[in-house]
């Protein structure tokens, strides 16, 4: 009964991937795909990892999606997706696709027996960090420097769509993301939502040392919140050159360094933490990062410097 | 092998990883008033970590190791410095030291402190640059390998465009969809990988890999996306144009440095991940590969008819000489790989092509600053212009030929030497080959720039201090060539467990 | 068969679906959504594994989880800066004029 209702959920990915590659419409492509990660956020929970479930939901169908969205909207007086190449070339490229994907279902129809798991080691030591959502513990103590690295791929990223500004504009704002046709709803909506947006992300911070949730979930909430004012045109998005804007996003990856190399002094090393002062410092540092993180999402979605700064 | 544990001065491979991280994060939250200075001085630190962690290596005999947090593999994440790395991180980080003296010309900010793109964003990715491939000479781990190569992705992508017009947008787009192809297929075999062995460390991996399907497929994605990240025949298509796109002080970092992360991967991947011995075959393939590099791209770049598109083809042909490597080391007689000619070789071709190729870009930016163009068959009168650059053209052009007295020679010696050893013959008449179209690529640009100038030439004058970076650049390149034609036993430290 | 194995084979032929528009499709948007696609079938990959890793009262290997975790949010800032590039380069100009002929507008990888 249960397998069927997995099945039932892998025929719905494959016709939305399906679908997003071959939909002649790039809008039609781009929504088969949110659906795609809606279904693919499902099937994360079918899996248990609820963690995933709601970074997937808010990132990689969310955030990702809304990218997408707007990049149709701003391509269409542009260029037109062109068609697939002839027939030939598709079997051709086809018959290479399904030769990558039957080793890789091969590989998986075969698994080692027992299967390896880190996850008695993660247990082993759970005690020493003193928080209770074990995936928390992996990012933010066994991988901390992983998740360090990723913040910096954050920054990166949004130095390189800023980088795409044209000279002029360097410093100005991004481009509105007003939506095109002016909603009562979604002006209702950008006035309601977010106190209690920001909550819910609060909370899904503070939760995630010992439940689901995390930086990540939580700050993207922040960030959709912060999108959704900027949407119904409540608020322009920000000067990119304003210092008080640059320093939101860089606090996150800077608290996190610098308690890093406070390990060296106060602990066993870089990225380790004092003994019985692991969770207050943990979670000092995720909501340091949550914040970074929903500003830098909100501003790479916003794009690059689209007007000359102010005088 | 012996189970990782922090030795004595662990802690500076940290430095390494953060100190151009807090450098780039000081620019972008101080605006670039205080870029020049906070790079510099970023730059400086690092250059002296560095040097101390080889000396170090050296010192002790040992790989210098630290694991973060303390957290043991496979539950935690080890840095390691053995000879190699240490090598990789001095040559890096000399490099970059150039290139930001040279950098400071074209890249400094307007006197009025106002804040403008190009430097930003050349500063700022610069340091990121460096952060992503100290992780990647340092990492165990290769999940924490993959966002390295992210990191790399990153920086590099946008320095591409740094002049925003079409082509080099164009350029960079196609450079990125690359990038990321390749990112995702190492990613999905580091996911096999962790499915078949729960751990990602490499000395553990190296200790259980066994030679079953999920092993190969998993290691033939990531290598094949690793390919395509080190522009490899036929993945190399959208090199060139990248590489000619950016501006040189950009250019010298992505042939010299990046392109050579993902292939020090696949030589980690071949003989520290894989279960021992592989296929002769597979690494013939490889080197086949690597041959059609040397052999198309070097006639390529004969054909090129602007300067720094003929440089970034020679780039392209000189990484194919790296994939030569995999049949010699595995067919020498050598107990380890690293006690091989072929692996010395591979090594010092490596290095050398850095020194030289960042030398050459740089010394092709400054010529076209000079003259305002780019045109080898106009640059005559450069040698009068700029003599001091184009004789850094031509010692590095040196390397690349492997002629006497470069580092250039000493490598592709010593891969010729290998080559007779196993028998390979087909790849020392590459080797020759490849090393006569070099000649031939070079010695056109050199004769061009030696030619009179045409009437009326009137000439840019540049900085000395520029050129004399450019030119320390190429004399390391030939200092080089004065290494002992054998095995270093350097390059072997740290790797003693490692059968 | 477990729905672990299950999906993972529904991850193998997300890759091969995601793939096959990563090399055909002409417009770069439409390889960016490939892109992502294939992202999403290793993803699941690593999903597999930790499940199958459920031991020690975990419903799941935490470890694999948290690295899908760092995943998604790379695959979105990779999403972010091609996007942001490949409008730029469309803007930038008349989409089919200039550019040296050697280079034709063909992205595929």
């Amino acid at each position: 009964m249960s397998l069927a209702v997995d099945l039932v959920m892998v025929l719905l990915i494959l016709t939305a991937a399906v679908w997003t590659i071959l939909a002649r419409d790039r809008r039609d492509a781009v929504i088969a795909f949110i659906v795609l990660g809606l279904l693919l956020s499902l099937v994360w929970m079918r899996l248990l990892a609820v963690d995933v479930a709601l970074t997937e939901a808010a990132v990689g169908g969310g955030a990702t999606g809304l990218v997408l969205l707007r990049a149709c909207a701003r391509l269409l007086p542009v260029e037109a997706d062109g068609a697939l190449p002839g027939l030939r070339l598709q079997v051709a490229v086809g018959v290479l696709c399904a030769v990558v994907g039957a080793c890789l279902a091969a590989v998986i129809l075969s698994p080692p027996e027992p299967a390896p798991s880190l996850a008695p080691a993660v247990a082993a030591h759970m005690e020493d960090v003193g928080l209770k959502n074990p995936v928390t513990v992996v990012l933010l103590a066994y991988r901390a420097l992983d998740t360090l690295l990723e913040k910096v791929v954050l920054v990166l990223g949004l130095i390189g769509v800023w980088a795409l500004a044209p000279d002029l504009f360097w410093g100005g704002r991004p481009a509105s993301l007003r939506a095109a046709v002016p909603s009562g709803t979604l002006t209702f909506l950008a006035r309601v939502l977010p106190p209690i947006g920001v909550l819910i992300g609060i909370y899904l911070v503070w939760n995630g040392a010992d439940h689901p949730g995390g930086t990540f979930q939580g700050g993207t909430v922040l960030a959709a919140m912060w999108l959704l004012v900027m949407m119904a045109d409540l608020g322009d998005p920000p000067e990119t050159r304003a210092l008080r804007l640059r320093r939101l996003v860089a606090v996150g990856p800077a608290l996190f360094i610098a308690v890093g190399l406070a390990g060296f002094g106060m602990a066993d090393g870089f990225l380790s933490y004092p003994p019985g002062y692991a969770k207050p410092i943990i979670v000092a540092v995720e909501v340091a990062l949550a914040l970074s993180i929903a500003v830098i999402l909100g501003l790479m979605v916003a794009g690059p410097a689209a007007k000359e700064p102010d005088q | 092998m012996m189970p990782y544990a922090t030795t004595p001065g662990g802690w500076m491979l940290v430095l390494a990883l953060m100190l151009p991280v807090v450098g780039m994060l000081g620019i972008f939250a101080l605006g670039l008033r205080h870029a020049e200075r906070i790079a510099h001085a970023t730059l400086l630190a690092g250059l002296a970590v560095a040097l101390a962690i080889a000396v170090e290596v050296g010192r002790s005999g040992q790989a210098v190791t630290y694991l973060i947090g303390g957290w043991r593999p496979p539950l935690g994440i080890a840095l390691q410095a053995d000879g190699l790395s240490a090598v990789l991180m001095v040559m890096t980080s000399v490099i970059l030291c150039s290139v930001g003296v040279f950098a400071r010309g074209s890249f400094s900010s307007p006197p009025d402190g106002a804040e403008v793109r190009r430097p930003f964003v050349f500063w700022t990715l610069l340091l990121g640059l460096w952060s992503a491939l100290n992780t990647v000479w340092l990492a165990q781990d290769l999940f924490s390998l993959f966002v390295a190569l992210e990191l790399l992705t990153f920086s590099a992508v946008p320095l591409v465009c740094l002049d925003g017009s079409r082509d080099t947008l164009r350029a960079a787009l196609r450079y990125l969809l690359f990038a990321l192809a390749g990112s995702v297929f190492y990613l999905m075999g580091t996911g096999l990988i962790y499915g078949a062995y729960g751990t990602m460390d490499i000395a553990s991996l190296h200790q259980v890999a066994r030679a079953d399907w999920a092993t190969s497929v998993a290691l033939g994605l990531m290598i094949v996306g690793l390919m395509a990240k080190a522009a490899l025949f036929p993945l190399h298509l959208w090199l060139p144009p990248a590489h000619a796109g950016a501006p040189a002080a950009a250019s010298a970092v992505l042939s010299a440095l990046v392109v050579k992360a993902p292939f020090i991967l696949i030589l980690r991947l071949w003989f520290d991940v894989a279960p021992q011995p592989l296929p002769a075959a597979a690494g013939a393939m490889l080197a086949g590969l690597g041959a059609a590099s040397i052999l198309f791209c070097s006639i390529m770049a004969l054909r090129q008819a602007r300067l720094k598109l003929m440089i970034a083809y020679s780039t392209v042909a000189q990484v194919g000489y790296l994939f030569l490597v995999f049949p010699l080391v595995m067919g020498s007689a050598a107990e380890m790989p690293w006690d091989s000619v072929g692996w010395t070789g591979g090594v010092l071709q490596l290095v050398s092509h850095a020194f030289a190729k960042a030398a050459m870009f740089l010394a092709a930016g400054l010529i076209a600053e000079a003259l305002g163009h780019d045109r080898i068959a106009d640059l005559g009168g450069a040698a009068k212009g700029v003599p001091v650059t184009v004789a850094a053209f031509a010692l590095a052009g040196l390397s690349l030929m492997g002629l006497p007295p470069a580092g250039g020679f000493i490598s592709k010696l010593m891969l010729l030497t290998a080559a007779v050893e196993t028998a390979n013959w087909w790849i020392a008449a590459t080797i020759l080959a490849g090393g006569i179209l070099a000649a031939t690529y070079v010695f056109r640009v050199v004769g061009s720039a030696l030619a009179q100038p045409r009437a009326g030439l009137v000439m840019k004058a540049v900085p000395l201090n520029r050129e004399l970076a450019v030119l320390t650049l190429a004399l390391i390149a030939v200092a080089l060539g004065f290494l002992p034609l054998q095995p270093l036993d350097y390059l072997g430290i740290g790797r003693g467990g490692m059968p | 068969m477990t729905p672990a194995t299950l999906y993972g084979l529904c991850a193998a032929a997300l890759v091969a679906i995601g793939l096959f528009g990563l090399i055909l499709h002409p417009s770069p948007l439409r390889k960016v959504i490939s892109f992502n696609l294939v992202g999403s079938g290793t993803f699941l990959f690593f999903g597999v594994a930790a499940r199958r890793g459920a031991v020690a009262g975990f419903l799941g290997d935490p470890v694999p989880q948290a690295m899908v975790i760092t995943g998604i949010v790379v695959a979105f800032a990779a999403t972010a800066l091609a996007v942001a590039l490949l409008l730029r380069m469309l803007e930038s100009g008349a989409p089919t004029v200039d550019g040296p002929p050697e280079q034709p507008d063909d992205l595929s990888p």
